[in-house]
């Protein structure tokens, strides 16, 4: 079983050179030579022993970019906000042992919400392997399953191939982390480098077209449905712009109504007319009970994840289900469908369109079905009382909104109730715009992601909107924003508590509040001016507007402490382990305790 | 509050996958991150090149489960084909036991006498003891394992199931 081939420094595996002779080239200069031959510009990193070989070799390079960061966790979830914005693979670069372990929460993320990231780390030499050496660690063993894949390179003759085939898997199928594990002697010890011929993998060969019978039969249950529904998700996203536009098409040429995931907000665009809100947990009346009473659902680049779902049991009972999905282990996962379409689903709705086409479809007549939906949207689920002294912050989220209208305005959040107020009260109309962490639930994601995306579109609005908890997480990052002149915003939704959990413990634990409050915060203001950043602080409705303003009209990095309502909590909201038709919809809603059933869930 | 559990089935499935490090603690992990069982798993690499592995992993779970399970070991890179031997049709399955037998007299010749019913082979043998090569399906050997137990069973070492579909063509 095991990888026999071993590193003999300056003749490394002889027996595989190619014919052609190539000038012999540093294991550490064969990946930067890789990464400028597969378009790579940012690379966002942090140096430490076991890659000092890379580093100088990334020393003043002329075409990689490389971004410092201040913790190795932010550089994965930097490069997830790049990959997000961008369409393009992030790429990290972790020396080994605490680099490669702090890395491992932002590829687990990565892993989660299918974003394509490469992340190279460094490896004690390959004679040192296995003897507890100064900051070794299993790094393959320990990224085996929170990446799509991972390698340990043995020798430089396989690094090219091995970076090559990283990148392809990286980006193909459902995208996702790979982790290439690189010793020290192979970065130093020397190879020919000739660019790789395109990837055949032997046994990675991921299905882009679906079948064309089951294309068929998805066109027919679309074209029988009397109450169908759109459930799109993070893969449309994923698929590339393409396939927004496709399935803006398609919900055009059908009338259907159309709910996201929250990974998936802006492949439908909010202001469109048969936007019904995000669906699940937080999601809106409308959507969940046009998913509960439908009689088709077709599930585009979703997962049904148990925070769309709700109770399974009595998850959408009457519908007929079409689940799209590049993955086939996403199928029948959590819930049955009648017919599962494996394939790209910008591929697969292109596909659809062109049969319905052929087929001379006429859009239906759903107006009966839109009039129960009109009846569900008539609740108001996202209203929320003001009129008390404090800011409300789904109002603040709503005049940020309004602030940035027009602007090319990308969203980043860290978790919590502050992610769910952005989802619900900010409105995307493209993809590419939203950059959350939706599987994992990463606090600490915002912040370097914005940064990320930052790197990757320099010249739009790149907006953190964070928690005062979250924002901790990761607020070692404000030194990399102002090192390179990112005018990235942060504005923090401050309510003095980690609002989400002391949400739950309201609704599950007569409001015992455990360890839910944020004591000693700092004084954010004076934090940020600390790293060099500006600073404003909104404590009234009087200053809302105008501090808003402020952070847009401010060059440079710009931290806006928001003071909100301290108890106000997210609505609507299925509680853990009720059914879609079970909404809380506002705090008189709320009895304070659960059953032992629903406490178990998460 | 109790925990409920589903109906399980017995399956085996045969997997070809890329000879490479990490192979199998990729498929062993999955199993247990996702909370699957493995009965037993059996792995040796089947081609000249020594390129390609088949492995055989018996597992029980719920028909969804086995589903799932399936695709998720497809799902793995270096996995080249995964295929139900329980699915696809009449198959073949041997495992092979060492089983360590100690006693005399009336136990030592019964031991003997069941051997030869059962068609063990005798590969190692003491005045007090034997060691019995025995193949066959796993329920074979159970019950093998089972008589001797009564006889003087000292220990057994068993190789897990391989399985291959019957007749001409390839999984």
């Amino acid at each position: 079983m095991a990888d026999s081939q071993a590193v003999t420094q300056g003749n490394a595996g002889a027996g595989n050179r190619p014919k052609t002779t190539h000038k012999e080239r540093s294991g550490a200069d064969i990946l930067c030579e890789c990464l400028v031959d597969l378009g790579v510009e940012v690379v966002f990193g942090y140096p430490g022993g076991a890659v000092l070989p890379i580093y100088d070799a990334l020393y003043a390079h002329p075409r990689i970019k490389h971004i410092l960061v201040r913790h190795e966790q932010a550089a994965t979830h930097a490069a997830e906000g790049y990959a997000r914005s961008t369409g393009k693979p992030g790429v990290v670069l972790v020396t080994s042992g605490p680099g490669a372990t702090n890395a491992i929460t932002g590829i687990t993320d990565a892993l989660m919400d299918s974003i394509p990231m490469v992340v190279i780390t460094g490896q004690v030499a390959t004679h040192l392997i296995g003897t507890d050496a100064f900051q070794e660690a299993d790094t393959v063993g320990l990224t085996r399953h929170c990446t799509k894949h991972n390698y340990l390179v043995k020798s430089p003759t396989k690094l090219a191939h091995v970076i090559h085939e990283a990148f392809h898997i990286a980006t193909s199928g459902r995208p996702g982390p790979v982790v290439i594990d690189i010793p020290k002697d192979v970065q130093v010890a020397t190879a020919p480098y000739a660019r790789p011929e395109p990837i055949d993998h032997p046994s990675y060969r991921p299905q882009v077209k679906a079948d064309p019978r089951l294309i068929e039969s998805a066109v027919e249950m679309l074209m029988a449905a009397e109450r169908p529904i759109l459930y799109t998700g993070g893969g449309i996203i994923n698929s590339g712009p393409e396939a927004s536009t496709l399935l803006r098409e398609l919900a055009e040429m059908t009338g259907a109504p159309v709910t996201s995931t929250l990974m998936g907000l802006g492949s439908y665009p909010a202001s469109g007319g048969q936007w019904l809100g995000m669906l699940g947990m937080h999601g809106t009346y409308e959507a969940n009970f046009a998913m509960n009473k439908a009689d088709l659902i077709l599930c585009l680049g979703a997962r049904f994840d148990d925070r769309v779902t709700g109770r399974l049991d009595a998850f959408s009972p009457n519908s007929k289900k079409i689940h799209v999905d590049i993955d086939r282990s996403s199928v029948n996962k959590n819930v049955l469908v009648d017919l599962p379409v494996i394939g790209d689903v910008g591929s697969v709705m292109a596909d659809m369109i062109a049969m319905l086409k052929k087929r001379g479809y006429a859009k239906p007549d759903f107006s009966e079905w839109w009039a129960r939906i009109d009846g569900w949207r008539a609740r108001r689920s996202l209203d929320y009382v003001e009129g008390g002294e404090e800011i409300m912050p789904q109002r603040a989220i709503a005049d940020l909104f309004t602030a940035t209208r027009g602007k090319n305005v990308i969203i980043t959040t860290e978790v919590g109730q502050h992610q769910m107020w952005a989802a619900q009260h900010f409105h995307f109309d493209d993809p590419n715009k939203w950059l959350t962490s939706g599987g994992l639930g990463t606090m600490g994601y915002g912040l370097p992601a914005a940064i990320g995306a930052q790197l990757g579109n320099p010249d739009a609005l790149v907006i953190d909107i964070a928690g005062d908890a979250s924002i901790q997480m990761n607020i070692q990052e404000l030194g990399t924003a102002t090192q390179y002149r990112l005018p990235v915003k942060i504005f923090i939704l401050n309510n003095e508590y980690m609002g989400m959990v002391r949400q739950w413990q309201e609704l599950t634990y007569e409001s015992r509040y455990s360890e839910s409050y944020s004591d000693s915060l700092p004084d954010f203001v004076k934090l940020a001016e600390a790293y060099g950043w500006t600073a404003i602080r909104i404590e009234s409705h009087a200053d809302l507007a105008s501090g808003i303003q402020r952070m847009i009209d401010t060059p440079g990095p710009v931290l806006v402490d928001c003071r909100v309502a301290k108890l106000s909590n997210c609505f609507p909201m299925i509680p853990s382990g009720a059914a879609h038709t079970d909404m809380l919809l506002d705090p008189s809603m709320v009895s304070g305790t659960m059953d032992d059933e629903a406490k178990a869930l998460v | 509050m109790h925990i409920t559990e589903e109906q399980s089935e017995r399956h085996v499935l045969s997997l070809t996958v890329a000879n490479e490090a990490g192979i199998l603690a990729r498929i062993a992990g999955m199993f247990t991150a996702r909370g699957y069982n493995i009965e037993s798993l059996t792995v040796a690499d089947i081609t000249q090149d020594h390129s390609i592995s088949r492995i055989t992993i018996v597992t029980n779970g719920p028909p969804r489960v086995i589903d799932q399970i399936i695709a998720q070991l497809d799902r793995l890179v270096p996995v080249h084909r995964v295929v139900d031997l329980t699915e696809a049709g009449p198959y073949v399955e041997r495992e092979l036991a060492l089983v360590k037998v100690a006693g005399t007299g009336d136990h030592r010749i019964e031991a003997l006498r069941l051997a030869e019913v059962f068609r063990a082979k005798v590969v190692d043998t003491t005045i007090e003891s034997f060691i019995f090569e025995i193949t066959g399906t796993t329920e074979k050997i159970d019950t093998f394992v089972g008589l001797m137990r009564q006889i003087g069973l000292v220990e057994i070492g068993r190789t897990g199931v391989v399985g291959l579909i019957r007749g001409k063509d390839p999984i």
